[in-house]
């Protein structure tokens, strides 16, 4: 465990009666990263974040918040979290500014630092000009950027987002975005949600859990990096026979595509660049040279239809 | 932080209009009886005077009051407090309080006294009456103030008994319903005994009323304040204990 880490979970487990929620589930995050939490609905996500919170008690498993148990010392653990649980936990009746200020004495905020600390807030969610608005009269946009204010008024280590654009309008999400990315610079991030481009767009690191288990874990840099060209997709003027095709350096496989284009499947560490030298220079036309990347959402199909792929292979076999 | 919650609790009541509601007609139905009450002690006056050792009007007026006060105010407090735990639950706002650094005792005990302060203001207007004869009459000032101790504790009490419900549902009106249930049962535990004309038992020990009615009469005995701070501590401990278990069962 290095220093910055600020969130370190060891195998982390929640049974519900029968059922096993989340099962075994260890990771860590340090300062300034955001990570994506990925996962079908039901697949684990919502609950991880509340024993995250200390909202819920792990069946086993321990949570430590900044070099603090959860379970120990949960106020000196707390203080340094902020959470927007699914539901954002609003005060219909309260105004913007009044529910605020509710909120930063929660949080322990002192009498001066505290209008600075919402009109800071106000300003980084977007907010100006609806403080003195009652929160049930807010369109569902708004509402969720005074859940956001919420979760970051008291400057937390750690901020914890539970599907944060959910009901937002595509302009308010990018909004939302910048203000994650923007978090990630000094804080540690978790970000659950089952939308994969906002994943692209904010985190740097990506974790997979489905049916309770933490099935992916991997740096945004490293995916782009690792998931370079596995494939080849060429599109030849004059093609010439699959055989010559697949004498190419580094193919394993050639399947046609029809119309003169080819799908070129590579061995891990070939480049694309030697294919598209070599079809030049065998004068074959060269029109078209896509790489293909494995994608975070192939990845994330990949992983979490993998079971019920498994079951009808095993249905053929018998 | 326990202030902050009292604070925030007392705000949330006077934004809703069932807390001026509830006051208004808490007001106006006690007004009647006090005038009623007042009444019959001009009625009454004239034998009075001939009495030795006759009952004054702090006996004839002021207790009365204070004992219709409390059966209409164990119908009122379950409305007050049913929303307390069961509202936030149910809106989702509770975690906003289990997930800042505030201990479950925090949050009971500072709504909890959010609410006492709701019903003490409630019972200040209420003690507005009596004081009002002052006008034309003095006032037995010790039988006034065990008779205010004596209301103040009861309705303290029907409060820890309607926070400990409140905390139990997610629905307000079940709250309601089984915190006045409650209270109603402990109200009339021991009728059953008195009909028989036993007193002393388990069961008069238990009730509600028995303590409340010698603190009205100006009896102020430390075994009726004990019952009461028992019976308010103790469903404050299961409500502290109630919310703990929230975090286990999920």
């Amino acid at each position: 465990m290095s220093d910055d880490t600020l969130i370190q979970v060891e195998r982390l487990s929640r049974r519900f009666g029968r059922q096993l929620a989340v099962n075994d589930v260890s990771f860590e995050l340090d300062r300034g990263e955001v990570l994506g939490f990925l996962g079908p609905n039901g697949a684990g996500k919502s609950t991880t974040m509340r024993m995250l919170t200390g909202n819920l008690a792990p069946s086993a498993g321990r949570v430590f918040i900044n070099g603090i148990d959860l379970a120990d010392e949960p106020r000196r653990a707390k203080a340094m979290i902020g959470y927007l649980p699914e539901r954002p936990p609003l005060y219909r009746e309260f105004t913007v500014d009044e529910y605020l200020a509710f909120c930063a004495r929660l949080h322990g905020i002192s009498r001066d630092g505290r209008a600075a600390a919402i009109r800071r807030t106000s300003e980084r969610c977007g907010l100006e000009g609806t403080g003195r608005r009652l929160i049930g009269n807010l369109s569902k946009g708004f509402q969720q950027r005074v859940g956001i204010a919420q979760a970051i008024l008291h400057t937390p280590e750690v901020v914890i987002l539970d599907e944060p654009t959910v009901g937002l309008d595509p302009i308010q999400i990018r909004q939302i975005r910048e203000l994650i990315a923007e978090l990630g610079s000094d804080h540690s991030v978790i970000l659950s949600t089952h939308i994969l481009p906002e994943v692209q767009a904010t985190c740097s690191r990506v974790q997979i859990i489905h049916e309770g288990v933490l099935v992916f874990s991997d740096t945004l840099a490293d995916l782009d990096a690792r998931s370079e060209t596995m494939a080849v997709t060429v599109g030849l003027g004059e093609p010439p026979d699959k055989d010559e095709l697949s004498g190419l350096p580094g193919v394993t496989q050639v399947d046609a595509l029809g119309n003169s284009r080819f799908r070129l499947s590579l061995e891990s560490g070939a480049g694309t660049a030697p294919i598209g030298e070599a079809c030049v220079k065998a004068g074959w036309g060269l029109e078209e040279l896509t790489p293909e990347r494995l994608t975070l959402e192939q990845i994330f199909v990949q992983l979490t239809t993998r079971d019920e792929a498994d079951d009808e292979s095993d249905r053929e076999a018998a | 932080m326990i202030r902050a919650i009292a604070g925030k609790e007392l705000r949330s009541l006077f934004m809703s209009p069932l807390a001026w509601v509830i006051l208004g007609v808490v007001q106006l139905i006690l007004g009647y009886f006090f005038l009623l009450q007042v009444d019959q002690y001009l009625m009454l006056q004239p034998r009075l005077a001939g009495m030795q050792s006759a009952p004054g009007v702090t006996d004839v007026v002021v207790a009365p009051l204070f004992g219709n006060a409390s059966v209409i105010l164990l119908l009122v407090v379950p409305i007050i407090t049913m929303r307390l735990i069961s509202e936030e639950r149910r809106s989702g706002t509770l975690g906003l309080l289990t997930s800042a650094p505030v201990s479950p005792t925090q949050i009971v005990l500072g709504k909890y006294l959010g609410i006492v302060a709701f019903l003490g203001i409630m019972l200040a207007i209420t003690a507005l009456m009596p004081l009002s004869l002052l006008a034309g009459g003095w006032l037995d000032f010790g039988k006034l103030a065990g008779g205010l101790l004596g209301i103040g504790l009861l309705v303290a009490a029907f409060a820890a008994a309607g926070l400990f419900m409140s905390s139990l549902t997610s629905q307000p009106t079940i709250a309601a319903v089984s915190s006045f249930g409650l209270l109603l049962l402990l109200w009339v535990i021991d009728w059953a005994a008195r009909s028989q004309g036993a007193t002393g038992g388990v069961l008069s020990y238990l009730s509600l009323l028995g303590h409340y009615e010698s603190l009205i009469k100006g009896l102020f005995k430390s075994k009726d304040v004990i019952y009461y701070l028992l019976f308010i501590g103790m469903f404050l401990a299961f409500t502290v204990r109630r919310l703990e278990a929230e975090r286990l069962t999920g």
